[in-house]
C-alpha cells in the first residue's frame, strides 16, 4: 500500500486540486481556534437535537454522538457526473440480478454465478421464488459504499441493498454546516441535497401496488426506539410526512395491511421498512421476532402491499456475491462496469484460501455476512497474535470469509487535535430507484477515520462524518 | 393518527404535569414542616405528602417512617418509585422520543433539555437549598414544556390528545389533595381546628398554585369552605375540577368534530361537567365532601379508561 491520494493536495502534496481551491484559501484565513470552537458548537447542537446512535454491547453508552468533522469533503461536478453514471449502472444491474435470481435464473444457467452460492446463501429467500414486485424494482434505496484511490479511480466497496442507513447524517450535516459556516458557503456553489426526502417519497409512491386506487398510504416501519438508527427513522418519517410505525401498530386482515389509528383501521399500501427480513413477519421468518407484523408476508405475496426494499435483496449485497458484480453488470447490461470492484478472494475456493492464508498480513479479511466493521481483520495493522487467531477461524469456516487487498483510501483534510491533517474517507451516496428510473441527490455520507493512519471509518469503531459537497459547475 | 402516537402524547403530558405536581407538594410540605409545631399541630406532614402523591403503599414497602429525607428522596429521585419526578421525566422523554415526529422542535427541545439537565442533579440534592432549587427547576421545566406545546403545536388531534393528558392528570391531582385533606376543609372545622389549620389551608392552595388567586377571587382571609369552593367549582381557577372538566370536554369535542363521531368518552365527560356545574358547596357539604370527592375520582378514572378504549389502543 503506497502513499494515499489526498483529495485536496493529490499524491505528491504540492498543488491544491481545483475543487479544494477556495477551501484551502479559507483554511489559511481562519484562525485554528475558530474551527475548534465551531466543532464544539456543532456537537452541542447535535446533542440538543438528539442525533444519537446506539452502540450495541455498551450498556452505559446507549446514546452516543457520531463525531462530526467541520471541514467538508469536496467533489467537482465532473467527478460526480462520472460517479453518478457508475452508480446508476450498478443499481440497475442489482435489480436485474435479483429479479433473475427469484425468476428465470438465466445467470445461473449461464454458469456465471455458481448455484450453491445462491441456494445455500442465508440471505436467499425461497418465499420470493416466482414472485413479482411492482415495476420489477427490488432495491428502491441503495447505499453504495465508494472509496477512491486516485484522481480517476472509484471502487465500490459494498453494495448495501437491504436497509442502508446514514442518510439523515447527509442531511443534518449539511444543515449544520450552513448554520456554522455561512461565509464559506457563499464562496462556493454547492449542489443541494435537501430535496432527498421529496425524491424518496416520490420513489416510494411510484412503486405502490398496481391495484392501489387512490393516493397510496406510505409508512415507515421501525424496530423501535432501541434500534441504533432510530433517530434516522423518526427524522425521515418527519421529513417525508408519513407515519412512523412499529410492528404493533400494524395488523393484517384478509391479506391486507392496516394501521391502528385513533379513527380505526386504515389501509397501508407502501412500507418503507427499516426492519430486516428475518424480523419482518414472525409467521414467515423468525418466530421469536416481536418487531414484525404477523401475516405481513401473506399480504406482500398477494401483492397488496409494497415493501421497500423488497424481501430477499440481501442475496445481492452479500460479500461473496460482490466478487461477481463486474460479470453481473456485463451479463445484464452488456456494458463494461464504470465503477471498479475491489479484487476479492473467496475463501471458499481452495486456491483463493491458500493465497489468503499465505498473505494474511497484507490483506483485509471480512465475514461474508458481517457489517458495521465487526469481525474483520485488517492485516497490516493487526498484531501477530490477532492474525494467528484469525487464521484458525478462517481454516474452520472458510466459506464465511472473503479477503481483499488493503486499499489506500483517499484522504481529506480533517480537523484533529494537532490542527488540520489528512484522514482516510469513504463515501456512501444514496441511490433511489422508482418507476421513473434512478435518482441520486448529489452528495452522500462521507465517513472519516479520525485516528491517524486508520482505515476503519465505521461509526461503531470510532469513525466520524463530514458534509459532502458536490460543486455545481 | 396512530393510536400509539396519541397514547404517547397523552401520557407525555401526564408525566410532565405529574412531575410538576409532585414538586409543588414537596415544596408546600417543606414550608409547612419548617413552621413551629404550635402552628401546624402534631400531624406528620411528610406522611400526608406521601398520601397526596398517591404512592403510600409503595412508599411504606420501602420505608418504615415518613421523614423529610426519605419522602423527598422517594418522591423526587427514587428509581424504585415508578412515579418519582425523575422517573416521570425519564418516561416523558422516552415517550417523546417514540413520537418525535408528532412533537414540534420546541417541545422536543424542552423535554430533551430537561432530561439532559436532570443528570446534573446526580442522585439527588444534598442540601435543603439544593432541594428548593431542584423543585423550582422542575416547575420551570414543566412550564417550559407546557408553554412550548401551547404555543407551537398545530391545532389538530395531536394537540387535543396532549391537552387531554394535562387536564386528566390535573383533575386527578387536585382531587387527590382534596381526598387527603378534606377533613381540614369541612365548614365546622374552623371552630374545631381554629387558626391552627390556617397554614394547612395555605399549604393546600400553594400545592395547586392558588394562594394568590384565592385572595383575588374572594377578597377575604382563608376560609376552609372557600378553599374547597375554589378547588372544586370555580371555573376561573385553572386547577379546579370544574375548570379541568371544561377543558376536557372542549378537547374531546374538538376530536369528535374532527373525526365526525361522538363516543362514550365525550358523553361521560359531559356528564361529569354537568354535575360540577349544577353543584353548590352547600349541597356538597350536606351530602358529604369526602363521598363527593371519592365519586369524582372514580368517575375520572372511568373516563380515562373510556378514552383509552375509544382512541388509544
Amino acid at each position: 500500500m503506497g502513499v494515499a491520494f489526498d483529495e485536496m493536495k493529490g499524491h505528491d502534496g504540492t498543488a491544491v486540486r481545483p475543487a479544494y481551491g477556495e477551501l484551502d484559501r479559507w483554511l489559511k484565513e481562519v484562525p485554528p481556534d475558530v474551527l475548534d470552537y465551531r466543532r464544539r458548537e456543532a456537537e452541542l447542537i447535535f446533542r440538543r437535537i438528539g442525533i444519537t446512535f446506539a452502540v450495541y454491547g455498551e450498556a452505559d453508552a446507549t446514546e452516543r454522538l457520531i463525531p462530526f468533522d467541520v471541514i467538508p469533503r469536496i467533489m467537482s461536478a465532473d467527478e460526480w457526473r462520472r460517479l453518478e453514471k457508475g452508480l446508476t449502472q450498478r443499481v440497475n444491474a442489482l435489480n436485474l440480478f435479483i429479479k433473475d435470481v427469484y425468476g428465470a435464473r438465466d445467470i445461473l444457467r449461464a454458469g456465471i454465478v455458481p448455484e450453491d452460492m445462491i441456494f445455500r446463501n442465508p440471505a436467499f429467500r425461497p418465499e420470493m421464488n416466482g414472485q413479482t414486485v411492482p415495476h420489477d424494482i427490488y432495491v428502491h434505496i441503495a447505499g453504495i459504499d465508494i472509496i477512491r484511490v486516485d484522481a480517476d479511480t472509484f471502487y465500490v466497496l459494498e453494495d448495501n441493498a437491504r436497509t442502508p442507513s446514514g442518510v439523515s447524517y447527509m442531511l443534518e450535516n449539511r444543515e449544520i454546516m450552513m448554520r456554522l459556516f455561512p461565509e464559506l458557503f457563499s464562496r462556493h456553489r454547492i449542489a443541494p441535497v435537501e430535496n432527498y426526502p421529496d425524491e424518496l417519497l416520490a420513489t416510494l409512491r411510484s412503486v405502490a401496488p398496481l391495484s392501489t386506487a387512490k393516493e397510496p398510504n406510505v409508512v415507515l416501519l421501525t424496530p423501535g426506539v432501541y434500534n441504533s438508527a432510530y433517530y434516522e427513522h423518526s427524522f425521515l418519517a418527519d421529513k417525508l410526512g408519513v407515519e412512523l410505525v412499529e410492528g404493533r401498530d400494524l395488523f393484517v386482515k384478509d391479506e391486507v395491511v392496516y394501521m391502528r389509528t385513533t379513527q380505526g383501521p386504515q389501509r397501508v399500501d407502501v412500507i418503507y421498512r427499516r426492519v430486516d427480513d428475518d424480523f419482518i413477519d414472525p409467521l414467515a421468518f423468525r418466530p421469536d421476532s416481536i418487531l414484525g407484523v404477523p401475516g405481513l408476508m401473506s399480504a406482500y405475496t398477494a401483492g397488496n402491499v409494497t415493501l421497500a426494499n423488497a424481501v430477499g435483496t440481501g442475496i445481492a449485497d452479500d460479500k461473496a456475491i460482490y466478487s461477481f458484480m463486474p460479470d453481473i453488470v456485463k451479463f445484464y447490461l452488456g456494458e463494461e462496469p464504470l465503477l471498479k470492484n475491489v479484487p476479492t478472494w473467496r475463501c471458499r475456493e481452495p486456491e483463493h484460501l491458500s493465497y489468503v492464508l499465505d498473505h494474511l498480513p497484507e490483506l483485509v479479511v471480512k465475514e461474508v455476512h458481517g457489517s458495521g466493521g465487526y469481525g474483520m481483520l485488517i492485516g497490516p495493522s493487526a498484531s501477530k497474535i490477532a492474525i494467528e487467531q484469525f487464521r484458525a477461524k478462517l481454516k474452520t469456516a472458510p466459506d464465511n470469509f472473503i479477503a481483499q487487498p488493503t486499499l489506500a483510501l483517499s484522504t481529506s483534510p480533517t480537523c484533529v487535535e494537532q490542527g488540520v491533517a489528512p484522514r482516510h474517507v469513504d463515501l456512501r451516496p444514496f441511490v433511489l430507484t422508482g418507476r421513473n428510473g434512478v435518482r441520486i441527490v448529489p452528495g452522500g455520507l462521507t465517513r472519516v477515520a479520525l485516528k491517524e493512519g486508520s482505515l476503519v471509518v465505521n461509526s461503531s469503531q470510532g469513525g466520524g462524518t463530514k458534509d459532502t459537497w458536490v460543486l455545481d459547475k | 393518527m396512530l393510536s400509539r402516537t396519541a397514547d404517547n402524547l397523552f401520557w407525555l403530558s401526564r408525566y410532565v404535569e405529574r412531575a410538576e405536581y409532585l414538586a409543588r407538594i414537596l415544596d408546600a410540605t417543606q414550608r409547612l414542616s419548617a413552621l413551629p409545631l404550635a402552628y401546624v399541630g402534631t400531624g406528620n406532614e411528610w406522611e400526608s405528602a406521601v398520601l397526596t402523591a398517591g404512592c403510600a403503599s409503595s412508599f411504606f414497602k420501602a420505608y418504615e417512617t415518613a421523614t423529610e429525607e426519605n419522602v423527598t428522596d422517594f418522591l423526587a429521585f427514587s428509581t424504585a418509585n415508578p412515579s418519582s419526578i425523575r422517573n416521570c421525566f425519564e418516561m416523558a422523554r422516552g415517550n417523546a422520543r417514540a413520537v418525535r415526529t408528532a412533537l414540534t422542535g420546541e417541545m422536543w427541545d424542552a423535554i430533551n433539555g430537561t432530561w439532559l439537565e436532570l443528570k446534573r442533579f446526580g442522585n439527588g440534592p444534598s442540601s435543603r437549598e439544593e432541594t428548593s432549587r431542584f423543585l423550582r427547576w422542575v416547575q420551570e421545566s414543566s412550564l417550559r414544556f407546557d408553554g412550548s406545546a401551547y404555543r407551537t403545536m398545530l391545532r389538530n388531534d395531536a394537540y387535543w390528545f396532549s391537552r387531554l393528558g394535562v387536564y386528566m392528570e390535573r383533575a386527578d391531582n387536585t382531587a387527590r389533595i382534596l381526598d387527603v385533606k378534606y377533613h381540614l376543609l369541612l365548614p365546622d372545622n374552623e371552630r374545631v381546628g381554629g387558626p391552627l389549620d390556617y397554614f394547612q389551608w395555605a399549604a393546600i392552595l400553594r400545592s395547586v398554585s392558588a394562594l394568590t388567586s384565592y385572595h383575588w377571587v374572594y377578597r377575604e382571609s382563608l376560609k376552609p369552605w372557600l378553599v374547597a369552593d375554589l378547588l372544586i367549582l370555580k371555573e376561573e381557577m385553572p386547577r379546579s375540577l370544574a375548570s379541568c372538566y371544561e377543558a376536557i370536554v372542549r378537547n374531546l369535542d374538538a376530536i369528535a368534530t374532527h373525526y365526525g363521531r361522538q363516543g362514550p368518552s365525550q358523553r361521560q365527560a359531559r356528564g361529569i361537567r354537568t354535575r360540577l356545574q349544577n353543584s353548590k358547596m352547600d349541597g356538597i357539604f350536606q351530602r358529604g365532601l369526602h363521598e363527593f370527592i371519592g365519586e369524582f375520582i372514580t368517575e375520572n378514572n372511568r373516563l380515562g379508561l373510556a378514552i383509552t378504549e375509544q382512541f388509544l389502543q
